[in-house]
């Protein structure tokens, strides 16, 4: 399995949301709450807000980076998100958090099947290599 | 790995063009970090989806651009926002929002992009040219841009749209590399009956499987009719990047880069998925999430409607009494070519709801009555049902007039059955 790898540097932790499917933040997530509200995912009524997001990979809409910059904004961002494949569009909106608010959450391309929905997870993602405990 | 940098490029990250091109360049360069990218080329054109209001993150980052001095240094178009300022009576959602949309639409003009307001770049006169190196945002129009145009964009999210607009670079990485653009799988239509073959219905079902199979990936479609028309790789590709995240498809003997399954594979040996009527008859429940007849309303062009689709919809509604509204979602250049051809008659005596600038699943704008709503689009069936709570039925354009007009769900079930 490839090591754990940085896409967006910083430190986190929190419970683990594991989900079954690639998520589109856009029309996905309602950015005032941090609620999955995409119909036919089936984790919908999740609450992506504080937490170890763990995902396949993002889905679908450029928007995407807008409405995860949105959430930072809000504070119902997830407090890291954890994917098996890279997204830029999901990257995208960790670094104009970053430029607008001066805050940010870590996310990290790593193949974890270990990691349960529930599981204390924390995120220390270096630039390169990325580290997760649970 | 850092990202190599010219001496422009430096000078732009520096500040010497000013503190905006400094953070648009700040922010190419991380992303070129995150895809991987050596280094940065040139751009010749921009599409930006930034312009739509999604809460106060992207009117500050607008705001904050402008404020620094931003100017899009290459031809930039702009992607639909909330509001259709062509008929600003329409259904224009929370007022506090509309306001705000408002102001950041206002902001991308500022910095000279091209009020355009449509999510199908490629419908303008001056679209990109096969092998031309784009910044282009909007999931269904960066599938369009490389599969049927042949052009590259790499799949490009809001922010760093403006951004490449701004310092006419972006990230050397991902479908702007010929190796990226070959076919990682193939879905191989078998039994599929010729009449859906011929039909428009199949194409946003099939565009769904796609996305359900590719995810990520760029997949080559053996299998559909030569002369497949762009309308149905729109309605495809939008499909797909909407149930996937789909950035690039070839249809084998018909997009540019595929004119061969050879050619679309680069030789390599790739898995096969087998897609028969069974399954497209599946996809096509699966879109949907309503049952029963009785419907409230019908929406199709999304993406916007072409003149092509507005002239078959004029036809199909000459002459007919709607009993349920029917809208339909296009783009100003075209509406304002429509307006000029005798057939445009036929949509205004037919009471057709024609939407500008915006689409009716980002806003509620339509006014239905009780029942599902009907369309002609596998991206508004994947999204309306949580962006505006609708259920939604899927059918061809044919048949949603024909519903239209009864007030109930009229499909051709001969048509998806087994060939």
């Amino acid at each position: 399995m490839a090591e754990p790898r940085t896409l967006i540097a910083g430190t986190a932790r929190g419970g683990a949301l594991v989900l079954e499917e690639p998520l589109s933040f856009w029309g996905g997530v309602e950015p005032s709450t941090g609620r999955v509200i995409d119909v036919r995912h089936p984790q919908r009524g999740a609450n992506v807000s504080g937490r170890v997001l763990v995902m396949p990979s993002g889905r679908g809409s450029s928007s995407s980076s807008s409405v995860l910059a949105e959430c930072v904004r809000a504070g119902t961002a997830p407090a890291a998100i954890v994917l098996a494949e890279p997204d830029p569009i999901l990257a995208l909106g960790a670094i104009v958090a970053r430029e607008l608010y001066g805050r940010t959450i870590p996310i990290v391309v790593a193949t974890v099947p270990g990691i349960r929905t529930g599981d204390d997870v924390a995120v220390n993602a270096a630039q390169g290599l990325a580290e997760l405990t649970t | 790995m850092p990202v190599e940098l010219t001496e422009g490029d430096r000078s732009k990250l520096n500040g010497d063009h000013g503190e905006a091109a400094a953070l648009a360049m700040r922010i190419v360069v991380e992303s070129a970090g995150v895809v991987g990218a050596r280094r940065l080329i040139d751009v010749s054109a921009a599409h930006v989806d930034g312009c739509l209001y999604h809460g106060l993150a992207g009117l500050e980052f607008a705001e904050r651009l402008v404020a620094g001095g931003a100017r899009v240094s290459i031809p930039t178009t702009l992607n639909v926002s909330s509001l259709d300022l062509l008929h600003p009576k329409r259904g224009q959602g929370d007022p506090a929002a509309a306001t705000n949309a408002r102001r950041q639409m206002d902001k991308y003009v500022e910095m000279g992009c091209r009020p355009t307001w449509t999510c199908a770049p490629y419908q303008l006169p001056d679209r990109p040219a096969f092998g031309e190196h784009v910044a282009w945002a909007e999931s269904n129009a960066i599938a369009f841009c490389n599969s049927v145009l042949g052009a590259r964009t790499d799949r490009y999210g809001d922010f760093i749209d403006v951004c490449a607009a701004i310092v006419g670079r972006a990230p050397l990485a991902g479908l702007h590399l010929d190796e990226e653009r070959r076919a990682r799988l193939v879905l191989r239509l078998e039994g599929v009956p010729r009449r859906l073959l011929a039909s428009d219905a199949l194409y946003p079902v099939l565009g769904h499987i796609l996305g359900r199979e590719a995810g990520t990936a760029v997949a080559a479609i053996a299998g559909l009719p030569a002369g497949t028309g762009e309308d149905r790789l729109k309605a495809l590709g939008a499909a797909a990047a909407s149930s996937g995240s789909v950035a690039m498809f070839h249809a084998v003997g018909i997009t540019p880069e595929a004119p061969t399954l050879q050619a679309a594979t680069g030789g390599r040996k790739v898995p096969v998925v087998a897609v028969t009527a069974e399954r497209i008859r599946a996809a096509r429940d699966e879109l949907g999430t309503a049952t029963g007849e009785a419907l409230g309303a019908v929406s199709v062009g999304t993406p916007h409607a072409s003149i092509r689709e507005l002239e078959r919809l004029a036809h199909l509604v000459a002459e007919r009494r709607l009993v349920i509204p029917l809208y339909v979602n296009t783009g100003r250049d075209v509406l304002a070519k429509a307006e000029r051809s005798e057939w445009f008659a036929s949509l205004v005596a037919a009471g057709v709801e024609i939407v500008a600038d915006t689409c009716t699943y980002l806003v509620p704008i339509i006014e239905a009555g009780p029942g599902p709503v009907m369309t002609d689009s596998g991206k508004w069936a994947w999204y309306a049902p949580a962006n505006i709570g609708v259920d939604v039925v899927i059918g061809g354009l044919e048949e949603c007039v024909d519903s239209a007009v009864a007030g109930r769900v009229v499909r051709d079930e001969s048509l998806w059955a087994d060939g």
